[in-house]
């Protein structure tokens, strides 16, 4: 838990790291809002699940656009995610083991995944004639 | 801490919104990543999505998202501008109005199909 000021505010973190993750968090939350309410409002409003097959994939994805639409927010959101959990470990895993064990899993988990979604929509080949 | 009330409620929401969201986005990944193997595949599981459970999970998802988007603003507001702290109980009702504003609507339109 961050240390809080007489009036109650947040002190400033202390270390540059825990200065840049807590600006990242601000920065990467705000852009995410836009991106994830939007990605929310399209898919889920306006198309609609049933919508949603390979064929709309492929129609979305054969715009570049939109695949970088859906890496950035993949991205950002991973990483966001990514340290929000890691604030999690601090507050609650005391185990020094368990805790470095936590965050090398932790590391890896979103190392793999973020990997894996960027070869998703890196590889994927709209098929000939859509 | 903030020895319970509303703020300790909005922190704690945060939170468990933040991994469950999380937790959806790792699904997501995985179910988007069967694209490569071609329409057959993503098209049968991701027709899972459509069934009726799934409909109401969706609806969770998107309460998740929304209350962590909106509860995030105000954290960073309060972050910036120190002197929100003493504000941040009205804050916290505000994040809750524009959630139930926002909200119902949207799972209205998401479950019509559903309903009738």
């Amino acid at each position: 838990m961050a240390e809080l000021t007489a009036a109650g505010g947040r002190t400033r973190p202390a270390g540059k790291l825990e200065l840049y993750a807590w600006l990242f968090m601000r920065v990467s939350g705000v852009v995410l809002l836009f991106l994830a309410l939007g990605h929310l409002a399209i898919m889920h409003l306006l198309e609609g699940v049933d919508k949603i097959n390979f064929a709309f994939v492929a129609g979305r994805w054969s715009n570049p656009l939109w695949r970088f639409y859906d890496w950035f927010l993949l991205a950002l959101a991973l990483v966001h995610g990514f340290n929000g959990v890691r604030v999690m470990v601090d507050d609650y895993v005391r185990r020094p083991g368990l805790r470095v064990f936590s965050l090398v899993m932790l590391w890896v988990l979103t190392l793999v995944f973020l990997v894996a979604g960027t070869l998703v929509i890196v590889l994927f080949q709209v098929p000939v004639g859509g | 801490m903030y020895r319970g009330g509303p703020g300790q409620w909005a922190w704690l929401l945060h939170r468990w919104s933040g991994v469950a969201v999380l937790l959806f986005l790792l699904i997501h990944i995985l179910d988007t990543g069967l694209v490569l193997f071609g329409p057959q595949v993503y098209d049968k599981v991701v027709g899972l999505y459509t069934h009726p459970v799934f409909r109401v999970g969706e609806v969770g998802l998107v309460a998740a998202v929304l209350y962590h988007a909106l509860n995030g603003i105000r954290i960073t507001l309060i972050d910036f501008y120190p002197e929100l702290t003493e504000r941040q109980r009205p804050l916290f009702y505000a994040v809750v109005s524009v959630f139930v504003l926002l909200f119902l609507p949207t799972a209205y339109l998401m479950l019509e199909t559903l309903l009738w």
